[in-house]
Order: C-alpha cells, then structure tokens, then sequence
C-alpha cells in the first residue's frame, strides 16, 4: 500500500513540475490568476477535508477497537464531509464557467479585456494547471468516496473487528494521502 | 505419493518416474478453460502472460518485416508513405509497450520469482491476475489504435504533432495508460513478495541474482510509471480540450512533453534490460558450473543501474537543452555504463576456467553478451555530446538500442524461456534444433542490424520512407538479415511447439542447476513444492551432480553414494 502511494505522489508529481515551470515563466499570469480564485471557498475546502481527515483517522481506530456503530459514524461523516467538497468544488467550477475563465484552448472571458493587469487570453495558462491539478485531485476524491462507502457496506455488515481492519487502514491511508495533496494546491494555486 | 515417504530428505528431488507419476501438477490440477481464466495461480498466470506477449512479439515482428520490406528501394516499394508511418509507429508502440516490458518481468518472472523462493504464490495473486486482465485490456485499446485511424507519431507520441495529427492517438494513449497500471500491479506485488515471502534463512544477498534484477526492475516500474500516467494524461487532455501545456499555440512548450515522456521511458529501457542481465546471470553461471564471480557487485550494479537511470533523460534532448544541461546529462550518461561493465566483466570472470556445456540456455547467453557489449558500447558514441549531435536520428541509433533491446533483452527472453521451458511444460526439446535456431538468429541479427550502423554514420536518417540510391546496398543486406531474424525465431518456436508434443519427459533438475526452483517437479505441483523450502545457496553448483537413474541432476547429498562423481571441480572464488 505505501509503495501505492509512493507511486500516487509520482503521478502527480508531474503536475506539481509542470505548475513549478509554468509559474517560473509567466509568474504575472499565475499571480493574476491566483487573485481570481475564491480563498474562502478554498479555505472551507481545506477545512472541511482536514476535518475528514481526522474523522477517518477516527474510523481506523474504531475498526481497529471493534466499534462498529461508531465505525460507521465516523465512515459516514467522512463521506459527508467528501460530498461537501465536491459540492463546493461544483460551485467554484460552474463560477469559473460563469466568468468564462476555462483552460487555454476553451477560454471565452473577453479577448482583449485585461483582468488584475493580465490580458485575458493569457490567463488561461493559469486555468488550464488550475483545472487539471483540482480536476486530477477531485477525480481522487471521487474515487475514495467510492471506496468508502464500499467500506460503509462492509461495515454495517459487521466485517470488521480487532483483528481485521487492514482495508479501514489502508483506504485510511489513501484519504490521508489525498487530503495533503490538497493541502500543497490550496496554497500553490489560492494563496500565493 | 508414497515413494516420496520412503525417502526422508525434506529436499529429496523427485525422479523421472516420479515426475510421470505425480498426476497432479499446476497443468493439470483443474480443467477447463474458467479454470485457466479466473486462476490465481502466478504460474498459470505466466504462462496466459507468455502466450499473450509472444502473440504480440509476432504483430510486432509481422509489422517490423513490412517496414523492412518497404526499404528494400529507395522508391516506394509496397506501401504508401503514411502507411509506412503508421506500421513503424505500431511496431514501436506493440514491441515497447505490449512485448518489451512485460516479456521478463511479468511472462517469466511471474513464473520463476515464486517458485525461486520457494514460495506458494506471489504475494498478491488477485493483483496479479489484476494485471493481467489490465495488460488485455491496454492492448486491445493500443490494437483498437491500428483498426481505427492508426497512429502516426512515431512511439514517443511528440508534441505538437501528436495534438494535432488526425490519427487515433487517444486511444493508444489510453492503451499505454491502462498498460502502466499493468506495469505497476508486478512491480507493487514482486516487491511485496520479496520483502515477505523469502524462506527461511534467505537473506537480501543469498537470494539468486535473477530476484535481484527483477527488485531493481520493480522499484523503477513503480516509480517511473505513474510520471508517464500523468503525462498522457495531460496529453489526452491537450487533445480533446486544448489546455495548452504541450501545445506552442495555446502558450505551452513541447519540450516539456519530452522531459516527461523520457523522465518515464529512459528508466523504462532498464525496466526492459535489467530482468535480461539477471537472467544472464543464471544462465552463465550453471552452464560454466561454476559460482558466480562477484555476486555482491552483480547485485549492487542492479540496484545502481536503476537508480541511475532515474537521472538521465535529458541524453535524449542534446539539442534541445541548455548547453550546461547537455554536459551534466551526458556525464550521467556515461556513469551508468559503469555498472553495466560491472556485470559484463563479472559474467566473463565466471566464465573463466569454468566447465562450459554449450546447451541451448548457454548460447543464447553468449550470444547476449556479444550483442549486449556491441549495444552498450555503441551507446557510448550516443552519450558523448560531439558524436551525438551528428548522430542523433539516424540508423546508427535504431541500430543501437536494437542491439541493446533485441539483441539484448530479446535473446536473453529466448535464453531464459528454453532454460525454464521444462520447468513450465515438463517437456525437453530438441537440443541440436535449440543451438541451430540460436545461431542462426545470432547470424541474422548482425545481418539486419550491423549495416544500420554503417548507414547512421554515412549520414541516413531514421524514419525515412525513402532514402538515396547510394544506401541502397546496405538496406538490402539489412532486409534479409529481418527476414533470416524472422525465420530464425519461427524455428526457435518450432523447436518448442514441437517438444510439447514430441518432448520426452523432463526430470526436475535437467541443467544442474542450485536455485530452489529446479528443486521441485517439472511441471510443479499446484502449491510449487511438497515441503515447506528452506534457503539454501543458489551457487552452489559443485553440490549437485549427475544423476544416471533419475536423468537430470541430484544434490550430491542425495545421491546416496560417495564419494560422488568429480563434478568439474573449481576453486571456490570469494563472492
């Protein structure tokens, strides 16, 4: 499973190189797109999937406690609090299109309008990073709600206890992995 | 079986008899064809691996003698240019993706790794069939590729040409994305299962070399895969929204394309050499009888090669990086010959003063080495800057990693398939027809590929649908040395399919050789072994002699009588 991660980091390792040249060369661009973004939306994000985090932590401990009722609640809220980012990550984006502000190749904000000093048409090197680092980790995150709510099912079923909670800690172990990703973009793409 | 209880010894080996007796092996345990498509079993799995990527090795061949074809005239010959572009990048795509890379590690490998360790299965036998079925999967999305538009990008799948070409560059995409996560799921579940399933008292470094090579490959499978992942990812999303990372137009830099295309496929190329030298390793040191000469420094070049590896990419840029860039690559670059000289030499050190039997296994190690020094070496010329600028993009790199690649890996492969091929079918070929199909795939690979050497450095560039009349000569003498390569391969398959049918029995330990996985019957039983193994050391050969009523090889403990026959006895070298 950590080799797993291992390679997870890799995989969007490529993203964080292709961010670090891009904002390198066209640094107004990235600064000026930065400053489109909503930092609260984003900070509540942040929030909300730190908060999963623990939550999680806290349904690796019950299965590993034989709680099942409570493995189940802290499973649930996690769920809930992964929905939640979604919903909010759907507000942000339909905002964007709203705006017109896509990747390169779809922007429609415009032409010839200047945002934050930068000209519309080059804003869209920023969006296209912006979309495909959030897009990349939200597709994560889709795919760990899918996991946990396989692990809900188990877990209502009763499959775990004591002695078995290695898929608990291993999913556990994922979510983790995809809420510090989260918490390097937050910054990289909202605050800087 | 009860002859087995009347023999205490817990590493009795069985005999012929026995081996005929024994009803129950992996091939015959279940019946039918859910039995063979739902197993579990990692050498079932190897052996669904084996046929699929030597179903792909013939597309690849079948298209690599078209292109062969095509060049026997400057002029067209017969096919059009742009179907002469999409046959090279599909023999590409299919050889690298589907054959290459799979062949070794996930083929053999997955056979051999368990049974090496004495172990029942692969740590994970869900992910390995995973694997599998993810492996058919990219390949019929990589083949969809050829039914569809085709693909025309040459492998590499550059940009910008790769975003704006109408071929179907995102279905082979999707084909080598689903193909790395195949890559992954081995090289995840052979690390796993070295670190945890060795027998008891094996340590890192009593483990056989071949187990070796293939953690190296793992480590860099795992590490190097996911940066391709992302990168066609990234491209596949340049293609159908434009968002401009890759494309010039849209304000991106192609360059960048190639950093991480090569960030993967430069590793990528040890995932393909590194399992051949751990092969080789096997193969030189049982035909010479002999212990391996430098086992530690064999195994330490593995792991330096793959990490190495990691840090030199740029080679493949000169011309499009910085000037300061291109020295530190090219001092990389050279660094890594240094382990694989390492090897080259440890393997002839072992061959010195050994008792060498030239059987099939044995030549095709030869001729590895023979090829492999030629590849390497020429590689050389690629990695020093002032050479390469002149020849970069010509046949004397096709011949190079063609040397490398298929003189290397693909004759190790065939060294490595008929040594454990009467461990997994329990069938002998024909030794005679084995050396002839060696020797003459080793003659006709020179034939093809040498004058590409000569070719590259008067000046012809690679991918050329025509050429000038004065190269003429040279490409003829390459195509028939392809088409002698392609009938030297199909009398190699021949020399196999024949032995299944025709093959007399095989005892469980035809070459003498020490590693645990001679140590049970060919073919094994379901669960690999009878008894719980124990490690013992892989090299040593002068412990196991020839057995008359058995027909292969016995440890000289059990054998019963001594003192034992002189095996050709050598001095112990220090590992």
């Amino acid at each position: 499973m950590w080799l797993f991660l291992v390679s997870e980091i890799l995989f969007f390792s490529g993203l964080f190189v292709a961010y670090a040249i891009y904002r390198n060369r066209h640094i107004e661009v990235f600064t000026a797109g930065s400053g489109l973004l909503d930092v609260s939306l984003g900070a509540l994000n942040t929030v909300v999937l730190l908060f999963s985090s623990l939550t999680m932590a806290l349904a690796v401990r019950s299965a590993q406690l034989s709680q099942r009722r409570r493995l189940v609640m802290w499973l649930s809220i996690t769920i809930a609090c992964a929905v939640f980012f979604l919903g909010v990550k759907g507000v942000e984006y339909s905002h964007k299109v709203h705006d017109g502000l896509l990747w390169q190749g779809a922007i429609t904000a415009e032409p010839g309008t200047e945002i934050n000093g930068v000209p519309t048409e080059k804003l869209g090197t920023f969006f296209s990073i912006y979309f495909a680092m959030t897009g990349l980790h939200a597709l994560h995150i889709i795919g760990g709600i899918g996991v946990l709510i396989w692990l809900l099912v188990r877990a209502i079923r009763g499959d775990f206890s004591g002695t078995n909670f290695a898929a608990v800690d291993f999913a556990g172990l994922y979510w983790h992995l995809v809420d510090l990703v989260w918490i390097y973009l937050f910054p990289l793409l909202y605050l800087i | 079986m009860s002859a087995t209880t009347q023999h205490a010894g817990a590493n009795r080996i069985p005999t012929v008899d026995e081996t005929a007796q024994n009803h129950s092996n992996y091939l015959t345990a279940s019946r039918g064809i859910r039995s063979w498509l739902l197993t579990l079993d990692h050498k079932r799995i190897g052996v669904m691996y084996l046929i699929s990527v030597l179903g792909a090795f013939l597309i690849g061949g079948l298209l690599a003698l078209a292109i062969r074809l095509e060049l026997l005239t400057p002029e067209k010959t017969v096919m059009e240019a742009d179907t002469y572009n999409h046959a090279f990048t599909l023999h590409g795509a299919v050889m690298v993706f589907l054959f290459i890379i799979p062949s070794i590690p996930a083929a053999l490998g997955n056979f051999v790794l368990p049974v090496m360790l004495g172990a029942k299965d692969v740590a994970f036998p869900r992910m390995n069939l995973a694997s599998y079925y993810l492996w058919v999967f990219g390949a019929v999305f990589l083949l969809a590729a050829i039914a569809l538009n085709g693909l025309d990008t040459g492998w590499t799948f550059y940009t910008p040409y790769s975003t704006t070409t109408n071929s179907s560059v995102i279905t082979a995409t999707a084909g080598v994305f689903i193909l790395g996560f195949s890559s992954i799921f081995t090289g995840i579940n052979f690390i796993a299962t070295l670190h945890t399933m060795r027998p008891k008292g094996m340590t890192w470094f009593q483990m056989p070399l071949f187990l070796w090579s293939l953690y190296a490959t793992s480590i860099i499978q795992v590490l190097a895969t996911p940066v391709l992942s992302i990168t066609l990812l990234l491209l596949v999303a340049e293609k159908a929204l434009g968002i401009g990372i890759f494309d010039p137009k849209l304000g991106g830099d192609p360059v960048l394309y190639q950093h991480f295309f090569w960030f993967y496929s430069h590793p990528a190329v040890y995932i393909m050499i590194l399992p051949a030298m751990g092969i080789i390793s096997e193969l030189i040191s049982v035909f010479s009888r002999k212990r391996i000469f430098g086992y530690r420094f064999i195994a330490y070049s593995s792991i330096a090669i793959a990490l190495l590896g990691f840090l030199v990419w740029g080679h493949h840029m000169f011309t499009s990086s910085t000037k300061l860039a291109a020295v530190i690559f090219s001092a990389l670059t050279f660094s890594v010959s240094i382990p694989s000289g390492i090897k080259v030499f440890n393997w002839l050190a072992t061959l010195y003063k050994g008792s060498i039997s030239l059987a099939t296994p044995m030549c095709y190690a030869l001729s590895f080495i023979f090829l492999f020094t030629i590849g390497g070496l020429t590689g050389l010329f690629l990695g020093a800057l002032a050479t390469d600028v002149h020849l970069h993009d010509t046949y004397f790199v096709v011949a190079h990693f063609h040397y490398v690649m298929m003189g290397g890996t693909l004759v190790a492969f065939l060294g490595g398939l008929f040594y454990w091929w009467p461990k997994i079918t329990g069938k002998m070929y024909s030794e005679l027809w084995g050396q002839l199909s060696c020797l003459s795939i080793f003659a006709a690979f020179n034939l093809a590929f040498f004058p590409m050497f000569i070719l590259g450095t008067r000046g012809m560039p690679r991918r050329y649908y025509n050429y000038l009349p004065e190269y003429q000569t040279l490409h003829v003498v390459a195509t028939i040395g392809a088409f002698l390569l392609g009938i030297g391969l199909m009398m190699a398959a021949a020399v196999l399919i024949h032995s299944l049918f025709k093959g007399r029995p095989a005892p469980a330990n035809p070459w003498g050789a020490a590693t645990l996985e001679w140590h049970t019957s060919s073919p094994p039983p379901l669960h690999n072994f009878e008894h719980v193994q124990v490690a013992n050391d892989p090299y040593a050969l002068n412990e196991i002699v020839f057995d008359e009523a058995n027909g292969g090889f016995v440890r000289r403990a059990d054998n019963g009588s001594d003192p034992p026959a002189p095996s050709p006895a050598t001095p112990q070298l220090p590992v």
